[in-house]
């Protein structure tokens, strides 16, 4: 297809700033114990990598202090091609996190779909898009408390081009917790029962050959990965301070350009490095 | 089947030539002959003449025109002699010649049928008559149809489907090459066909009312010019509004039944890599067929890829975006998406505008670079059940069998993890090899709307699996009376084969015209082909059934030069009898009747054609089993092995541990046809496809209960024969090897000796495959299965040459508790199997077994049947090394009550078959005898 192109193929990335209610919930109430100044700080390290590192072209959209997890914006859509999905993510307080969303996709030209109403036909869709993972050739969708059935059919209707296949997560709250893409053909995940447990699933519905990267530590399982224009493949990963046992793993793959990213606050808060940006390609080919 | 011909002439290229000569000289025999002797009967009368003298004074009988009399004279022979090798031949000529004689007298035959049955149990009369005459008249019309000579090939389609599955594709090219001819003959129903083609544009046929659907497909494929027609199939829908593809190897009429002559011509089998195919014809036939399935919906895309493919089928139907001619609304004939909008044919046409320069072969390869990458590109969509209710599809596709609910993929089923797929009624199952980490297979049920969906699912995942897994087709298993179920599969090429087949196309690429285009097809490299291709390709289309025409006697004209031994094959080959199922289910029905039956003459070339699914599994072992033999020597040296298997089942009672007897008895005339003429028939309510590695061509059918709904009828129907309830099943297998070499470790040897066959093919083997799958047939005894599911002997004992018995192995088994438990949900009496098998076998010579396999070159079945005998002689030819080696495997049942003198008829086999191959050595004689004994006689 016109849009099938191996995986990591991006130009641009989007991001949102660290809100003062940094740790706060949506929902109102407080998450875990939050550093704002230090995830502020990573989280400019991380816009840093991206633009002069990598090379992405980057977009910020402002905090909003009114929305406590709008840094999270990866889950607010799901973009493949030049289409984007805007998600239904499960808190209903979250929903407002996709206005400044949908203003930036449509300025870039994407083709913005929505779920659709409230009471239409994915009435009761749920989507997040920490529950997505986008290979390159098919998608598979974390079944968890963010995300259910209804959500995923309707993402099955919006990428009609790609197999789209449904995965329980075990052993994480989103299915980007214990697996991310570390190449066009690798998927890296976590060593866990429970990722294990994914894993075979996933093997299982795939008519697809990946190489998969075993990490010890859960946080390692998430990472960002982008193949440059001049096909240079970064691998954007968390510190050692972070996940010690995975660094060797990493640095096996001799031919990538390693970015030790910390991110432990987000962490902390259940996020990853992927959840702190929505990465897009615009470039018809890579 | 123009393809093969290329195959064909590249491997034999003498035989044919010879055949044609022949053929020629035959054809002013036949037509200035009414009775038309069959030209396999030249043959063998030629053959025979050194060997039987009472023979060539019997051949002439065939052409007299008294064919009633002389059946009932061997009739009465035959019951009281066992069944000699050349009776069986005389036999069988006067039988074939006179259906070919007796032509319309139906009336004749009905009173045969009569005389018959009422000599032993006038009660059945009827059902049996009914029964018995409706092969014939096939027979007959076929006869009439194609004024003889190919004769076995024909006259045993119908009867063949019953026994054998399905009938090769070469005879029946051979039938359609004949019918056309002889179309107009009187009495000759034409039916006029209407199909749909991929461009929308209809094609009407004149087809024979009793046509195959292969006949048809062939008219299509010659219309359109297209030679890589494996892929393609014709569908017609059902009166369910269904779609259901078209069986080649069956009659048309049979499977429509109601519904209008209409087909559509549509691609079965998406090809994964479009690029390998050969011509651009065939890409530009998918694409068509991909446009239509993207317009209709069932192949879903997105928006962008809606507009790239539309743009590929712009170019490659318009050309070049010209401002001058097209204007905003020249694409407004064309649809690209179910629900095309303004914005999408503004996409189209600006994509369109990009693509200058491309050809349209260039565009089609674009297009469907584009479109196989899609999700459900060749995914077929099933509507079912799993079994908690919830409404579910199943995908069946190239890799395997995938399951979605709504649109998301929940599990998916590779081949290799599928052990057997079957169908019970309106469920459909799936075992699963186990896991690395699970130590047991399980079942996967879903379940259908009703049971045709039913079994519609799994046909088509036993075509997929064939097709795509596979190297070549499996053999469905031979049964012999334990019959259940469809033995259904798939009879066409593989995708393998038909690779294969495609790089022997060599023809200029053929002129096609593109619906609204008109621009002449270009090949790749730009140039354009001018109209030679359409004289040539006519050519082709001609030549093909002919060349193949000839194929039935070819094997036999070749060797006939060259070894003695030959000539007694083809005289064997020449043999014309009747298919076994036949007689055995009229047996079945009749108790301890012996008929006579019209002998047929079936010589096929699995290798040289394509699949050839009428051997049975045991066949392939069997001619697997020679390939690793060695002679040591380095010069090229023809063995000749052969292998005569006697059977000899008696029957008592209606009663069978097989259900389909009670269908035969208590169902309608349709069902019995159904069940007489075609084991795929609709009234079956389950069958099991037992999925096989690529490596194994072995597979076994395995027996499932019986339907209560049949098991009903049985009691219901229990014919009076009831006063006779011992049913006796008595066979004797006599089997000749060469002793320069052969393995006797079966089946595992089997399996892993086609391996080198199909690796030869560039088939990747999955060797986690064969433990499995063995662990399916768990007893071997010298090659032999024991297990009644398996409906293979149950024992076998071995021993060398025939007289001399060096090993004795009597093993007496009762495979009553088997067969309980397989029929023990049935409230039927059951029925006792007393098998008893006796193998002498030769002093092996060791080392030869274990050694490299060769290739299979040439395998033939050959299938007569005569009074109360069926001779099944398989040839195998197998090239190892420099060594060529020939392998003879006859194999004989003898049916019929215990007045048979076993051992007599055994001592004349043995005799028989040193005779016909004084240069052979008998290897190995397997004697199966099989009683069965009704319960309530216990």
């Amino acid at each position: 297809m016109a849009n099938i192109h191996p995986y990591g193929c991006f130009t641009h990335a989007i991001v949102r700033g660290i809100p003062e209610s940094f740790g706060k919930l949506a929902e109102g109430g407080e998450g875990a114990q939050a550093d704002l100044a230090k995830a502020q700080r990573q989280m400019g390290v991380l816009t840093g990598t991206l633009r002069q590192k990598v090379g992405l072209q980057l977009i910020e959209i402002p905090a909003d202090a009114q929305l406590p997890e709008s840094w999270r914006i990866e889950d607010v859509a799901v973009i493949q091609g030049d289409t984007a999905l805007i998600t239904r993510p499960f808190k209903q307080q979250r929903r407002s996190e996709a206005e400044a969303v949908r203003r930036v996709m449509s300025e870039l030209n994407l083709t913005v779909v929505e779920m659709g109403d409230e009471e239409g036909g994915s009435a009761g869709a749920t989507l997040e898009g920490s529950d997505v993972l986008f290979t390159g050739k098919e998608f598979f969708v974390g079944i968890s408390k963010h995300t259910n059935h209804r959500g995923a059919e309707v993402l099955a209707d919006t990428f009609k081009d790609f197999a789209v296949s449904t995965v329980p997560v075990c052993g994480g709250s989103r299915l980007k917790n214990i697996c991310s893409m570390g190449g066009p053909d690798t998927i890296i995940i976590s060593q866990s029962e429970g990722a294990k447990k994914t894993l075979r699933m996933m093997e299982q519905l795939t008519d697809h050959h990946y190489d998969i990267l075993s990490v010890a530590e859960d946080v390692a399982a998430n990472c960002v990965y982008v193949r440059s224009p001049a096909k240079v493949d970064f691998l954007l990963h968390p510190t050692a301070e972070e996940c010690p046992d995975s660094i060797p793993v990493f640095q096996r793959l001799t031919d990538y350009t390693l970015l030790p990213t910390a991110c432990s606050e987000a962490f902390k808060q259940g996020g990853a490095l992927s959840s702190l940006c929505l990465l897009i390609n615009k470039k018809l080919g890579c | 089947m123009t393809t093969e011909v290329g195959t064909e002439t590249d491997v034999k290229k003498e035989p044919e030539k010879v055949q044609e000569v022949q053929q020629q000289t035959d054809q002013p025999d036949k037509t200035s002959d009414g009775a038309a002797p069959a030209n396999a009967e030249e043959h063998q009368q030629g053959s025979q003449s050194a060997e039987a003298p009472t023979e060539q004074e019997e051949s002439p009988e065939p052409r007299s025109p008294t064919p009633a009399g002389e059946q009932k004279k061997e009739k009465g022979i035959s019951r009281f002699l066992p069944p000699w090798l050349k009776r069986q031949k005389s036999q069988s000529q006067e039988k074939e010649s006179e259906s070919a004689a007796a032509n319309v007298k139906d009336e004749e035959q009905e009173e045969k049928g009569i005389k018959e049955t009422s000599e032993d149990q006038p009660a059945e009369v009827k059902e049996v008559t009914g029964e018995k005459s409706k092969p014939e008249e096939v027979q007959v019309e076929e006869k009439d149809r194609e004024e003889q000579k190919s004769v076995g090939s024909a006259d045993t389609q119908p009867v063949r489907e019953e026994t054998e599955g399905e009938p090769d594709e070469k005879h029946k090219q051979q039938v359609n090459a004949q019918e056309t001819p002889s179309k107009l003959t009187k009495k000759m129903k034409m039916v006029v066909c209407h199909v749909t083609l991929l461009d929308g544009s209809q094609f009407t046929c004149d087809v024979e009312k009793r046509a195959k659907g292969q006949y048809l497909f062939f008219e299509v494929c010659k219309h359109l010019n297209l030679m890589e027609k494996d892929y393609f199939s014709l569908s017609f829908k059902d009166s369910a509004d269904q779609r259901c593809w078209l069986d080649p190897t069956k009659e048309i009429k049979r499977q429509i039944r109601n519904s209008q002559w209409q087909f559509a011509f549509s691609v079965k089998f998406y090809p994964p890599d479009p690029s390998q195919l050969t011509e651009d014809i065939t890409r530009y036939l998918l694409c068509l067929q991909l446009r239509q399935d993207i317009a209709s919906g069932r192949l879903p895309c997105s928006f962008v890829t809606h507009a790239l493919l539309g743009s590929y089928a712009l170019q490659a139907e318009l050309g070049d975006y010209d401002t001058e001619e097209h204007r905003v609304d020249y694409i407004a004939d064309f649809q690209f998406a179910p629900n095309q909008t303004k914005e999408l044919e503004e996409k189209v046409v600006e994509l369109h505008k990009s693509h200058r320069g491309m050809t349209p072969a260039q565009a089609d390869i674009q297009f469907l670079e584009n479109a196989k990458k899609l999700s459900m590109y060749g995914v077929d969509l099933h509507h079912a059940k799993d079994s908690d209710g919830v409404d579910i599809m199943l995908g069946v596709c190239a890799n395997g069998l995938l399951i979605y609910k709504d649109r998301l993929r929940i599990n998916r089923f590779a081949w290799p993890k599928i052990l057997k797929i079957s169908y019970k009624r309106s469920n459909f199952y799936i075992k699963i090899r186990p896991g690395e980490t699970e130590q047991f297979e399980s079942s996967v049920g879903f379940k259908l709307p009703n049971h045709r969906a039913a079994k519609r699912v799994w046909k088509v995942c036993v075509e997929h699996h064939t097709f795509f897994r596979l190297t070549s087709p499996e053999q469905p298993t031979k049964t012999k009376f334990l019959t259940l179920g469809s033995k259904f599969r798939y009879s066409g090429r593989t995708q393998a084969q038909t690779r294969q087949a495609s790089t022997l196309i060599d023809r200029p690429a053929p002129y096609f015209e593109r619906t609204s285009s008109k621009r002449i097809s270009r090949s790749l490299d730009g140039a354009p082909v001018v109209n030679v291709a359409g004289g040539d390709s006519m050519g082709v289309g001609e030549n093909g059934p002919t060349l193949e025409l000839n194929s039935d006697t070819k094997v036999v004209d070749v060797e006939k030069p060259s070894v003695d031994v030959d000539t007694s094959v083809s005289e064997q080959t020449a043999t014309h009898v009747a298919d076994s199922a036949v007689i055995k289910s009229k047996l079945r029905v009749q108790g301890e009747n012996i008929y006579v039956r019209h002998s047929n003459l079936m010589l096929e070339d699995p290798q040289k054609t394509s699949p050839h699914p009428e051997n049975d599994s045991r066949d392939g072992s069997k001619s697997s089993e020679v390939i690793p033999d060695v002679n040591g020597q380095m010069e090229v040296v023809e063995v000749l092995e052969e292998t005569v298997v006697i059977e000899e089942v008696v029957k008592a009672k209606p009663k069978s541990p097989a259900p389909e007897v009670t269908t035969e008895i208590g169902t309608a005339p349709e069902v019995k046809e159904e069940q007489s003429l075609s084991s795929d028939s609709e009234s079956e309510d389950e069958a099991e496809y037992h999925a096989q590695t690529p490596s194994a061509s072995f597979c076994v059918q395995q027996i499932k209960e019986e339907p209560e709904e049949e098991e009903a009828e049985l009691n219901q129907q229990a014919p009076p024969s009831d006063a006779e309830p011992i049913r006796e099943t008595e066979s004797s297998a006599i089997e000749e090897e060469s002793s320069s070499a052969q393995p006797d470790e079966g089946i595992s040897t089997e399996e892993v000796s086609m391996t080198p066959d199909e690796a030869s093919n560039g088939h990747v083997l999955d060797t986690e495959d064969p433990p499995a799958t063995e662990g399916e047939e768990p007893h071997i005894v010298n090659g032999n299965v024991s297990r009644v599911e398996t409906e293979r002997l149950p024992q076998v004992i071995c021993c060398s040459e025939p007289p001399v018995v060096k090993t004795e192995m009597v093993t007496i088994s009762d495979t009553f508790a088997a067969q309980k438990t397989e029929i023990s949900t049935k409230e039927v009496p059951i029925v006792h199997t007393e098998t008893k098998t006796i193998t002498y076998e030769a002093a092996q010579l060791d080392g030869n077994g274990d050694g490299e396999p060769g290739v299979l070159m040439t395998a033939q079945t050959i299938t007569s049947e005569s009074l109360c005998t069926t001779t099944t002689t398989h040839i195998t030819k197998t090239l190892k090394g420099g060594l060529s080696e020939t392998r003879i495997e006859k194999r004989i049942v003898i049916t019929g009550d215990s007045d048979i003198d076993h051992d007599q008829a055994l001592a004349q086999a043995i005799k028989e078959a040193k005779e016909q191959h004084p240069d052979m050595s008998v290897t190995r004689v397997v004697v199966h005898k099989e009683t069965e004994l009704a319960e309530d006689e216990d």
